[in-house]
């Protein structure tokens, strides 16, 4: 017995300009403490660097007014705190070490907001997005395959999931995630009927037949020759977790999950047994204190010291030494910024990394297709994944592995596509909260 | 710059960072949007009671006015009302229609109601079990009459005032 009513939703753009200011004044007051710490004044040069960030995003803003106004009001500032506080911690980082690393990654957000805003611009509705469903395959699948040819392909610190034009380096892989969670979405949306209902029961699980179980097997394989191939774990993970958490939504079968995780234990003990570079990684979360593995484990060791000295309220922006970490500014600024800002100020980055992710799968919710549903649970899964990976590596609570903190960590390529996931979600959002959808589809 | 002051900054960058976090949390509290399921008014509530089903009756050109609901009378929906507006109405198990039903005998998108020139109808959409309108099964866009009850599978609908 219930009353079914639409509930009037409003534009909330206003909402997003006030949440945006208190975004960049997070941006800029870190840049100010940090030019603090490092030479007793405020840097001279800060109201560039608050301002060309400002100018970006509030680009973002005045676009969502145009083409998306009904858009989700805080995935934009949340994006923005974050993106803001990662180039202040990288710049602390270069200070320390006498790199020039944040004008890289400013010029990187640069061209991630461009991305941003032209998919939101030519992208004025999600839905043209599933006619590319076995384009987005071939081309997600291509890139993924794309670092393992000769010439372009480099070898980095043992993973081969880089490519290389000249001085340019890129993570193809990156770009491959959003393509590949397009075409789960637009795969599984007419697939998942007889995924879901054929089948028999047993021990209160639904069973699917065993043709069925096919791409479930394919993406399998093919997560493992990622790993196999390209030594990277990290993105392994990310896409079998990816197409599971998909299957899933898309089905509600929980035998698919079961079925997937026992895939997954099983090929991470045969990726165990076999492979000498998962093995280190493996000796390095349960010993990483053993004489034996010290040297191996020294950048976790450093990291966990890290986040010691900088106990419950941090040591403050500048005043600690992130920067004896390896790395410290892409794989664990999560260990720099628990370091500098505590776990107060951990606490309060990984919340807005859940408020954003719940945004997102809010979306999915409201959102009236099927593939839009699909589409933002695959991407806000995408983000809570590699949090839950990154976060839980340099804790100890999983081994380490490549991925990094969205819009957080030092990197190109990875700040681009996240960039696009969030137009995506923006896009998908708007669909969603729009009061009355212009007719009927199905 | 003194002890001091660089503590308060640091304490204070800590308090902006939840500020953010607050402030957005107390935006999620007021944004709402889709749709809102409130539990029926307890009957004898003017207006708002469950009127006993309607009988069905023949094309009654008097009693037609404009319908502002779509009620479930039986099924296992039965009691949902659905306000009508000008959009057209979606029936049937797909997840995107607007009316989701959970009932065996109905099809993924079975019929679909909607407003032409003030009146509403209903059209099968090539359903396995068909759609019947009264006794009659729908073959064409029909139009429905407040009160007659529309049966899609195991769910009967009818419009009301």
């Amino acid at each position: 017995m219930a009353v079914v009513t639409a509930v009037e939703t409003r534009p909330r753009r206003n909402v997003e300009l006030v949440l945006l200011v208190v975004s960049l004044g997070i941006a800029v007051g870190a840049y100010v403490l940090v030019g603090i710490a490092a030479e007793g004044r405020v840097e001279a040069n800060w109201t560039w660097v608050g301002g060309g960030l400002a100018v970006l995003v509030l680009g973002v803003h005045a676009v969502l007014r145009v083409v998306a106004p009904y858009a989700d009001p805080v995935i934009l500032p949340i994006t923005t705190a974050i993106n803001g506080l990662g180039l202040v911690v990288i710049h602390r980082l270069d200070i320390a070490e006498e790199t020039n690393l944040a004008t890289r990654q400013l010029l990187w957000t640069a061209i991630g907001v461009g991305a941003a805003v032209a998919v939101l611009w030519l992208v004025r509705d999600h839905r043209i997005l599933a006619r590319y469903t076995w384009t987005a395959a071939l081309l997600g699948f291509g890139l993924l395959l794309l670092p393992l040819l000769p010439f372009i392909g480099r070898n980095i610190r043992g993973a081969r999931i880089w490519i290389g034009l000249g001085p340019l380096s890129f993570q193809p892989g990156e770009i491959a995630k959003i393509l590949l969670a397009l075409f789960f979405a637009g795969y599984l949306v007419t697939a998942r009927d007889s995924l879901a209902l054929v089948g028999r029961r047993f021990l209160g699980l639904q069973l699917p037949r065993a043709r069925d179980l096919g791409p479930i097997l394919v993406a399998w394989v093919l997560s493992l020759g990622v790993l196999v191939f390209e030594r990277d774990l990290g993105t392994s993970l990310l896409f079998f977790g990816l197409f599971v958490a998909v299957l899933y939504v898309a089905t509600e079968r929980t035998s698919w999950i079961v079925i997937g995780m026992s895939l997954f234990v099983a090929g991470a003990v045969l990726a165990w047994r076999i492979f000498s570079h998962v093995q280190r990684r493996v000796d390095i979360w349960l010993h990483p204190f053993e004489p034996g593995t010290f040297e191996n484990a020294f950048q976790v060791v450093q990291g966990l010291y890290g986040m010691a000295s900088g106990g419950l309220l941090g040591t403050g922006l500048g005043e600690g030494r992130p920067d004896i970490i390896p790395f410290a500014e892409s794989d664990f600024i999560f260990t720099a910024i628990g370091e500098e800002l505590g776990l107060t100020g951990i606490f309060a980055l990984l919340l807005l990394y859940l408020i954003l992710v719940e945004r997102g799968l809010r979306t999915a919710i409201g959102a009236r297709d099927g593939f839009g549903k699909l589409l933002a649970a695959g991407l806000s899964f995408t983000i809570a994944l590699q949090c839950f990976v990154v976060a839980g590596g340099v804790t100890r609570v999983i081994p380490l592995t490549g991925l990094v903190m969205p819009f957080l960590a030092y990197g190109g390529s990875s700040l681009l596509s996240n960039w696009i996931v969030v137009a995506i979600l923006l896009r998908i959002s708007d669909a969603a909260r729009r009061p009355a959808p212009a007719e009927v589809t199905g | 710059m003194s002890e001091l002051t660089l503590t308060l900054l640091r304490l204070g960058y800590l308090a902006l960072l939840w500020i953010l976090v607050l402030s957005v949390v107390g935006v999620l509290r007021s944004d709402l949007f889709g749709t809102r399921v409130t539990r029926r008014p307890a009957p004898g509530t003017p207006g708002r009671g469950i009127p006993a089903p309607a009988p069905p009756r023949g094309r009654d050109t008097e009693d037609r006015k404009t319908p502002r609901t779509l009620v479930v009378t039986e099924g296992s929906l039965k009691g949902t009302s659905l306000a009508l507006g000008q959009a057209a109405i979606l029936i049937g198990r797909a997840p995107e229609c607007t009316l989701v039903l959970e009932d065996d005998y109905s099809s993924n998108r079975h019929a679909r109601l909607f407003l032409d020139a003030g009146t509403w109808l209903v059209e099968d959409l090539g359903s396995t079990n068909g759609t019947y309108l009264g006794r009659s099964k729908v073959e064409s866009p029909t139009p429905v009459d407040i009160g007659t009850p529309v049966r899609v599978g195991r769910t009967v609908l009818e419009l009301r005032r």
